[in-house]
């Protein structure tokens, strides 16, 4: 059930037209759900460089990360992690946006966006570091120019307007770019990143996954509009985009990521798409949602119609397939292999990197947890006075 | 040596920094043209431009929020938050993010922010103006907390905090702005009293006041009161707030045994509580009496006509003096 399903866009009452309702946009699709392609007057121009063989690669990056996904839920439920996000159904509004980036660019995204981390070559094992609990990050940011996976929603919307204005405070034209789901467009912090990248017209891309649900709550609970339609109080162009669909993903994204580094400011996508999964490996959407919305939602598979596409163009050899079948299986056996290898911390890597100065309180603090660790007569661990900063 | 305002020490030390370093960002609400509400920024953006001192919108989470982008990308912002009522917004920010993104990052990510926040009372304006909400944020790891009493320290702890590579609350004790003193305008910040050390200001044998920003003046009208009736008072100033300098506390209480601490925040959960707790543990066969707290009351900032019964005054730190020496004070004859 997306938005327009619904006809919320379109509900304003007679007594209101004067304050001139949002006008809904259309959404910009280039492949349909049956896997048929078809042109757009505006948005083919963005993806006209893309070839058969890049079509067949993005169709082998959505199939790896939700190999990745599935294997990732297998490792929680067999206790190897403690908790993960699933990206199911998601895939094509990650590999579109993320493959669309420059190495220079950064993101900043929220904690399910490990297909974006994925295209920006993130270590396998990084992955799942923080949903071992062997870390609160997976990954050093500046290693493959993306922040740590923010869990305070919206949060770090703002932190990309900020690394935007040090972009352009440079006078680089790399584009910081702000993953958000449809939540988020409710916190403050959005909206409050919104009038910031507007003000002063920084290069930043705000791409709203719009999945439909955060946690139990559906989108309209969040928004009587199109959540595209929000950017245009703030002063902000925005495109609405099939997030099922991969090369419409990547159309808009480079359209938005052009504009930004020549100096157009901002821009905001919604990308429709739907959580297929839980919000977490610890929900239970049967609780709350129409097991027929899954079933519609299915039928607009990204993977699926890619598939078809290739199809069509006599791409999807048996060759082809096991190639991606085997890539897929590769990555999840690594990844599998780099979270059941992975050292446990020491102890005292407790007190390390709070600050990167000394800090007498917390010098005192573990000093002595050292020596009550020591009073049961075990090592207290590698870390030292000076290693504890 | 030049006789100067604490506003315009704190002006000279801004300056400084913006001077020393490209990657200095002044942000804030009216810093610009106006130089502040307290003209703390005065002249600042005529003469560093537009991209150095940046007039932000009015929203305090994303003034926070872009200075966490802004030192991901390598920049050093300083932001103003225009009064201490008005933090609260970018509580989440400062408190989830600023505070925690080097720990999260195991040290990838340094987060060398400068907040200033002109805190505490006494100038009769309304509610949400007077506040002093440092142990909101004494209490979150990963902050450093200074607060500083003196044109001198004004100029130097904020190039200091300006420096550091973790986040400093740098809380400006706003009724003392129009305060003049003697600055060294060419001290060297990195050879002076470092920012995280206390400084003892009066040598006393009889009792230990410990206070910062607003009430170190207070305390030292006090402790030459107290002198005249012949009593030694050892004025600390703490300046760091997170972390406290124990050593130099500890090192004054275990000669005078006995400590009065003073603060204009509530009593309950404040840093009173915290030295009186830490001296007490580390000092227990050194104390001759029970530390003694003369603080604020547990009430929201009352209107100003009340402001001066909440905020600790020169007799109420006196009447604590007593109460620490056994003599008789408004609480004589109380258990407990």
């Amino acid at each position: 059930m997306s938005t327009d399903e619904t006809g919320q866009g379109a509900a304003a009452a007679p007594e209101m037209a004067e304050t001139s309702p949002a006008v809904a946009h259309r959404l910009i699709q280039l492949i349909t759900p049956a896997g048929e392609r078809v042109s757009h007057p505006e948005f083919d121009f963005w993806v006209k460089d893309v070839s058969d063989e890049q079509l067949c690669s993005l169709f082998e990056d959505m199939t790896v990360i939700r190999r990745i996904d599935v294997e990732a839920t297998a490792l929680q439920r067999q206790g190897e992690l403690a908790l993960w996000p699933p990206l199911l159904g998601q895939e094509a509004a990650q590999i579109g946006s993320g493959r669309s980036l420059r190495q220079d660019d950064f993101v900043f995204s929220s904690y399910r966006e490990n297909g974006v981390a994925y295209c920006r070559g993130v270590d396998l094992t990084d992955l799942v570091r923080v949903w071992r609990g062997n870390a609160s990050s997976g990954w050093n940011p500046y290693a493959i120019n993306m922040a740590t996976p923010q869990i305070i929603i919206g949060a770090q919307t703002l932190h990309a307007t900020g690394y935007a204005m040090g972009i352009q405070y440079d006078g680089a034209d790399a584009v910081s770019v702000a993953y958000f789901g449809d939540g988020a467009t409710s916190e403050g912090d959005v909206n409050e990143a919104m009038v910031f990248a507007a003000s002063f017209q920084v290069p930043v891309v705000f791409f709203c996954t719009n999945n439909h649900w955060a946690i139990s709550e559906p989108v309209r609970l969040q928004s009587h509009i199109q959540l595209a339609d929000r950017a245009a109080g703030f002063g902000i162009p925005s495109l609405r985009v099939d997030g099922n669909d991969v090369l419409a993903v990547m159309a808009v994204t480079r359209l938005a990521l052009d504009r930004a580094r020549r100096g157009g400011g901002p821009t905001f996508i919604e990308a429709v798409s739907y959580r297929m999964g839980p919000h977490t490996t610890a929900d239970d959407p049967t609780r709350y949602r129409d097991a027929n919305e899954l079933e519609d939602w299915a039928a607009k598979d990204p993977i699926s119609r890619v598939a078809a596409l290739l199809e069509r163009k006599g791409l999807l050899t048996a060759d082809f397939q096991q190639h991606v079948r085997d890539q897929a299986d590769a990555v999840a056996h690594r990844m599998r292999k780099g979270c059941t290898t992975m050292p446990d911390p020491e102890p005292m890597d407790v007190f390390r990197h709070v600050y990167s100065t000394p800090n007498s309180w917390l010098d005192r603090q573990q000093e002595h947890y050292a020596r009550y660790l020591a009073s049961f007569g075990e090592p207290a661990g590698a870390a030292t006075q000076e290693g504890a900063r | 040596m030049t006789r100067m305002t604490f506003a315009r020490a704190i002006n000279a030390g801004l300056r400084k920094s913006l001077e020393n370093d490209p990657k200095v960002i002044l942000m804030g609400e009216d810093i610009g043209a106006l130089g502040g509400v307290f003209r703390i920024t005065d002249g600042l953006q005529k003469d560093f431009g537009t991209h150095r001192v940046v007039d932000t919108p009015l929203a305090e989470s994303a003034i926070l929020g872009t200075a966490v982008g802004l030192a991901y990308r390598g920049y050093r912002p300083v932001v103003e938050i225009q009064f201490d009522g008005f933090i609260y917004p970018a509580f989440d920010q400062i408190v989830s993010q600023v505070a925690k993104l080097h720990y999260r990052t195991q040290g990838a990510v340094r987060m060398p922010i400068t907040i200033r926040v002109p805190f505490g009372g006494g100038i009769g304006s309304p509610e949400h103006h007077s506040e002093s909400p440092e142990a909101y944020f004494t209490h979150t790891s990963g902050l450093r907390v200074v607060s500083v009493s003196n044109p001198q320290d004004a100029y130097t702890v904020i190039q200091q905090a300006i420096s550091c590579d973790d986040p400093v609350l740098y809380f400006e004790p706003k009724r003392r702005y129009h305060d003049k003193g003697e600055v060294d305008e060419g001290v060297d910040p990195a050879a002076a009293l470092p920012m995280g050390q206390a400084r003892v200001l009066t040598q006393g044998t009889d009792v230990t006041l410990v206070a910062y920003g607003p009430l170190v003046k207070t305390a030292l009208d006090a402790a030459a009161a107290a002198a005249d009736e012949g009593i030694s008072l050892e004025v600390i100033d703490l300046r760091s707030l997170a972390p406290v300098d124990y050593d130099t506390v500890v090192a004054s209480v275990r000669r005078t045994g006995r400590l009065v601490v003073t603060h204009e925040a509530g009593q309950s959960g404040g840093l009173g509580a915290e030295v009186a707790a830490s001296i007490t543990e580390r000092c227990f066969n050194h104390l001759e009496a029970a530390p003694v707290r003369i603080t604020g009351f547990d009430i929201p900032y009352p209107y100003s006509k009340l402001e001066m019964h909440h905020l600790p005054g020169l007799d109420r730190i006196l009447d604590g003096v007593d109460r620490a020496l056994g003599r008789p004070n408004s609480l004589s004859g109380l258990e407990g």
